[in-house]
């Protein structure tokens, strides 16, 4: 097990993404942030909140649970069964700038669901990918737009973000 | 996909949900859980999500049902199945012909999920040794409505945040009611007191093998419960006479807005629908503050739809 981010780097990673996130977005634009369950959730709401901060004004936050959009459900080679658990958005998504915040971008596919999730919930003026950790390994064609940290990992290795409100210590370390 | 990293994840593993009573407390928990994520699908622009994505789902409806069949037909929609109404009035073949063949005939159209209610109690036990489809009861003769009794489970747990050291009272036709059966497995298991309330000649015969208090006065109990259950009287299954008249049921097992000056200030006021107004409750009750008589159809459709996902889910991992 190495530890490829440790809990400060995990913080300043957050503040980069916070400020790029800020200088790419047109200031009159209407911007939330989405986690995707259950690492994105926590990461959301703490770039939410340094969002906020930094716009001086409220930027949103919600949930996003996506196992009834996954692409695995009826295939029973799926490892474990995904348990269902509850979206929670409470704004109107509709004409705003959603930064869709995940843990790592592996496989592509939790973000692909998410983009189906999500555009059942109403029309983004646009959804912009941020993630904490990216690794090779795309299984479809979706990049990032803000990335924290660009890990070298190799296949089968598994990137494991670990977080103080889920599990006691911000790391992000590779198995 | 992101990892998981919960100590041992519960996995749901029947593909058929018969009962209640053969499910533990964690099973039920775990439905009523897997609900709650099916709750805003229901309130938000695109009413619908894809899990059962060129799945089939058949209602075979051998007894009468708007809401219950409704229900299923919605909630099978929302998760992007296709479903098919069967409708078929018992024949004159034996119950048991009638079913295997009517169940082979689904098995050649392809059916995934069959969602059945029939008179006699067992009937989708019988189909679910017989078709490799998945199987969800209905409401089988007198025995269960599961998922009815997780709806009215459901709606009492979020309301009330627990089951747990819950008093409720189930009042009526207890014998001629799989509901009742139903709501005691589920609400029993979770820890909840239940107390089945009605005349004498209502009570089931073997009440005292079931883990509930018997009470045969609403009045005797109606300050003591947090919840109070209003079965239908059933006419069309009442034979003889089970009371003298309907004025004097509802004079004594009718919730009257007299009775409820009596109880709790919070409690939950059910009926599993449809009311006969002014016998089982009186319009002002039902219509009250404390009635959730429409929260629980709402949350009926949650429910469902979470139980048409794991059956699925189910099959999926077995086959």
């Amino acid at each position: 097990m190495k530890v490829i981010l440790d809990s400060r780097q995990i913080e300043k990673t957050l503040k980069d993404l916070a400020g790029r996130i800020i200088a790419e977005t047109p200031r009159q634009a209407d911007i939330a942030a989405i986690g995707i369950r259950s690492r994105g959730e926590i990461l959301a709401q703490r770039l939410s909140s340094r969002l906020s901060k930094m716009l001086g004004k409220d930027v949103p936050c919600g949930t996003l649970d996506i196992t009834l959009y996954r692409d695995d459900l009826n295939s029973p080679q799926s490892a474990a069964q995904p348990q269902v658990r509850t979206t929670e958005i409470g704004f109107d998504i509709d004409d705003k700038i959603i930064i869709l915040v995940d843990d790592v971008l592996y496989t592509g596919r939790s973000t692909r669901a998410a983009m189906d999730a999500l555009i059942d919930l109403g029309r983004p003026r646009a959804i912009r990918l941020a993630v904490l950790v990216e690794r090779a390994g795309r299984e479809f064609p979706i990049q990032a737009d803000y990335v924290g940290y660009k890990a070298d990992v190799e296949p089968g290795k598994l990137v494991q973000v670990n977080l103080v409100e889920s599990d006691g210590k911000d790391e992000v370390v590779v198995d | 996909m992101a990892s998981t990293r919960k100590n041992k994840p519960f996995i749901w593993h029947r593909k058929h949900l018969l009962g209640l009573r053969e499910l533990n407390a964690e099973e039920i928990t775990y439905i009523l859980d897997t609900a709650k994520g099916f709750e805003q699908i229901s309130t938000r622009s695109v009413k619908k999500a894809p899990p059962l994505r060129g799945k089939v789902v058949v209602n075979l409806f051998f007894e009468d049902s708007t809401r219950t069949r409704n229900s299923f037909t919605l909630a099978a929609s929302r998760l992007s199945a296709d479903v098919i109404e069967f409708t078929e009035k018992a024949s004159s073949v034996s119950k048991g012909e009638t079913l295997l063949d009517t169940a082979r005939n689904l098995e050649a159209m392809g059916v995934d999920i069959v969602v059945i209610r029939h008179s006699a109690a067992g009937a989708p036990k019988f189909l679910s040794r017989n078709i490799n489809a998945c199987v969800v009861n209905a409401g089988d003769g007198y025995c269960e409505h599961p998922t009815q009794g997780l709806l009215d489970t459901y709606t009492i747990r979020k309301i009330k945040g627990t089951l747990e050291g819950l008093k409720i009272a189930i009042v009526g036709d207890i014998a001629h009611s799989r509901v009742a059966r139903s709501d005691m497995w589920a609400m029993t298991k979770l820890g909840a007191e239940v107390t089945f309330v009605g005349p004498p000649t209502l009570m089931p015969t073997e009440v005292r093998q079931l883990p509930v208090k018997v009470s045969y006065s609403l009045d005797e109990v109606i300050d003591k419960v947090d919840v109070v259950n209003m079965l239908r009287i059933q006419f069309e299954r009442l034979g003889g006479n089970p009371f003298p008249s309907i004025r004097e049921y509802s004079h004594y097992f009718g919730l009257t807005v007299e009775r409820m000056k009596r109880a709790k200030s919070d409690i939950l006021v059910m009926h599993p629908g449809p009311i006969n107004r002014g016998l089982e409750m009186e319009s002002e009750v039902a219509d009250g503050s404390n009635s959730v008589i429409l929260q629980q159809v709402t949350n009926g459709l949650a429910v469902r739809m979470a139980v048409l996902f794991l059956v699925n889910q189910a099959a999926a991992q077995t086959s």
